[in-house]
């Protein structure tokens, strides 16, 4: 048994040391892979926010995944065929520059968060997991029938966006782009839940009476938690379209909400790199078990009941031999 | 004017009436117990108070009109609640229940720490893991830490070893003669509240029947409500 810092540590050079050796035996579909992994960890801890911090298991994440997705398809869209986003009061034009559009990703996100959140905060348990579902359908539908930008068939950027004094074409510069961002992300994590905020939103998963009953408002907390996921998600949005060059109404799906779930459930819940470890997993087990035919979701389903029934820490339950925190 | 004055106080449970009327004044730095057999609507009137049960009849708390505020916002006030059966935040540390809910005031966490020397060997434990004991202190120095001028503790002494009763009694007086702090203090056990309390009420039925200054609590009236 190895503690928990360790194999942190142990999963966060893996994460970099392997796409780093693609790089020398020159294999970029390694490093593609590893970057979809860093990109879906990034989505999982915003979700863990919410859910492992905050205790609000949201079925709807994929809203500002999609957002996020979005926001970068239409200001590029925009750019690629010099065509301005608006014109009415003010001209706004596409743009393909990363920190703009990661900027625009977060702002869109957490506004869309700030908004779900003010309505379906007021309830809990399940009809949280109905209402944050029904939001996720609604953009998913909404995405799909709005022709402007592809409707159904989603929109396919040509050149990936740059990010200054890089070449973001270049897999192992995009990856070392996503990785330094995930490493970010996960370094205020690990501040926000060691926060007086984030100390706050834990003390309200354990008893919301016992919260208000020191003077703490339940539910502005958990707003706080769902904008602040909800950005995190956004950005991940933004990169994961980027990496694929290519915007599609699935980046809404509730599927996608999903999968965000099971990372982190895999990982193991409430842990701060528990979702950085499930979005791993699933990335290698989704290359290594596809080769099986369409088939593979059937093993990963087994796995995922195997990991619930029986090792309810997840990954990190079972290597570090502690099955809660 | 008192700090907290209630009369009429009315509330139930659904259809099941619990309080049929309770008046209750507690005046800036007094010690106040709230005396009463089982469920005669004790936690029931704290509960009302810190608004987590909805009621009729008037509440004023220095000077706000607390009938329609949320229970956050009655804690803020300067409201402080430890409620029966030790309620700590389990998977919390014992310093992170008292980070997460700190404000700013007289009272800070190395104060509470020194007032319970007990947590500060516990700092860095969670506190589900603390004695029934530790835990109660934790969540009196959690309610001070949030700088209350009410602090309100209910059966804070309950199921405890005799020599931690007394400590956490030793440490009721030691509020009241160093702080000021005004105390609303329910306890089964009438001589240690003869000893810290200045005024009671008792309860009967969801009735305050009696109200007056401790010294004249005589034996007749205790035998006949509280039965001791």
């Amino acid at each position: 048994m190895i503690s928990e810092k360790a194999l942190n540590a142990i999963l966060m050079s893996l994460l970099f040391c392997v796409p780093l050796w693609a790089w020398v035996s020159d294999e970029p579909f390694t490093i593609t892979l590893a970057t979809r992994a860093v990109i879906f960890a990034l989505a999982a801890v915003g979700l863990n926010v919410a859910l492992g911090l905050g205790g609000l298991v949201s079925l709807g994440h994929a809203v500002f995944f999609g957002i996020g997705g979005y926001a970068m398809g239409i200001l590029a869209f925009h750019a690629q065929t010099y065509s301005p986003l608006m014109e009415w009061p003010f001209t706004i034009s596409g743009t393909k520059l990363m920190p703009v559009i990661w900027l625009m990703a977060i702002l869109f996100s957490g506004a869309a968060a700030f908004i779900i959140g003010l309505l379906s905060l007021r309830t809990t348990g399940v009809y949280f997991i109905m209402i944050t579902l029904a939001f996720g359908q609604m953009f998913f539908f909404f995405a799909i029938s709005w022709p402007a930008y592809g409707g159904e068939d989603g929109l396919s950027i040509y050149i990936r966006n740059s990010f200054p004094g890089m070449n973001t074409l270049d897999p192992i510069q995009f990856f070392g782009i996503c990785f330094a961002i995930l490493s970010l992300v996960l370094w205020l994590n690990v501040r926000l839940v060691k926060s007086p905020f984030g100390l706050a939103l834990n003390a309200a998963r354990q008893s919301s009476e016992r919260v208000e009953a020191v003077g703490l408002d339940p539910f502005r907390l958990r707003l706080i938690a769902l904008v602040i996921s909800g950005m995190i998600c956004g950005l991940a949005g933004a990169l994961f379209a980027d990496l694929n060059r290519f915007v599609s109404p699935t980046m809404f799906s509730w599927q996608m909400s999903g999968e965000l779930i099971v990372f982190i459930v895999l990982g193991g819940l409430g842990r701060t790199f528990g979702p950085v470890a499930g979005a791993t997993l699933f990335v290698v087990l989704e290359h290594a078990l596809g080769g099986i035919g369409e088939y593979f979701l059937f093993f990963l389903g087994l796995l995922l009941l195997v990991v619930v029934l029986f090792a309810r820490g997840g990954l990190y339950g079972i290597i570090t031999g502690r099955a809660d925190r | 004017m008192s700090l907290l004055s209630i009369s009429g106080l009315v509330a139930s449970y659904g259809k099941s009436q619990a309080l049929f009327g309770v008046d209750l004044t507690i005046e800036a730095g007094q010690v106040v117990a709230l005396m009463g057999r089982n469920g005669m609507g004790k936690t029931t009137t704290v509960r009302a108070i810190c608004r987590m049960i909805g009621s009729k009849g008037s509440m004023v708390f220095a000077g706000t009109d607390i009938r329609r505020l949320a229970s956050h916002q009655v804690a803020r006030l300067g409201i402080g609640l430890v409620p029966e059966g030790r309620r700590a935040f389990r998977d919390l540390t014992v310093r992170e229940n008292l980070i997460a809910v700190s404000r700013p005031g007289h009272w800070d966490i190395d104060k509470v720490v020194a007032l319970f020397p007990r947590l500060s060997e516990r700092a860095d434990q969670l506190a589900g893991s603390l004695s029934g004991g530790e835990q109660q202190m934790l969540v009196i120095g959690r309610a001070l830490v949030t700088n209350p001028r009410l602090l309100i503790l209910d059966e804070a002494t309950e199921g405890l070893a005799p020599n931690i009763r007394r400590e956490i009694w030793v440490t009721v007086e030691q509020l009241k003669r160093e702080s000021g702090l005004s105390i609303l203090v329910i306890d089964k056990s009438l001589s240690e509240l003869r000893a810290v309390c200045d005024r009671a009420t008792i309860l009967e039925r969801g009735r305050s029947i009696w109200s007056g200054a401790m010294g004249d609590l005589d034996s007749e009236v205790s035998h006949r409500h509280l039965g001791v």
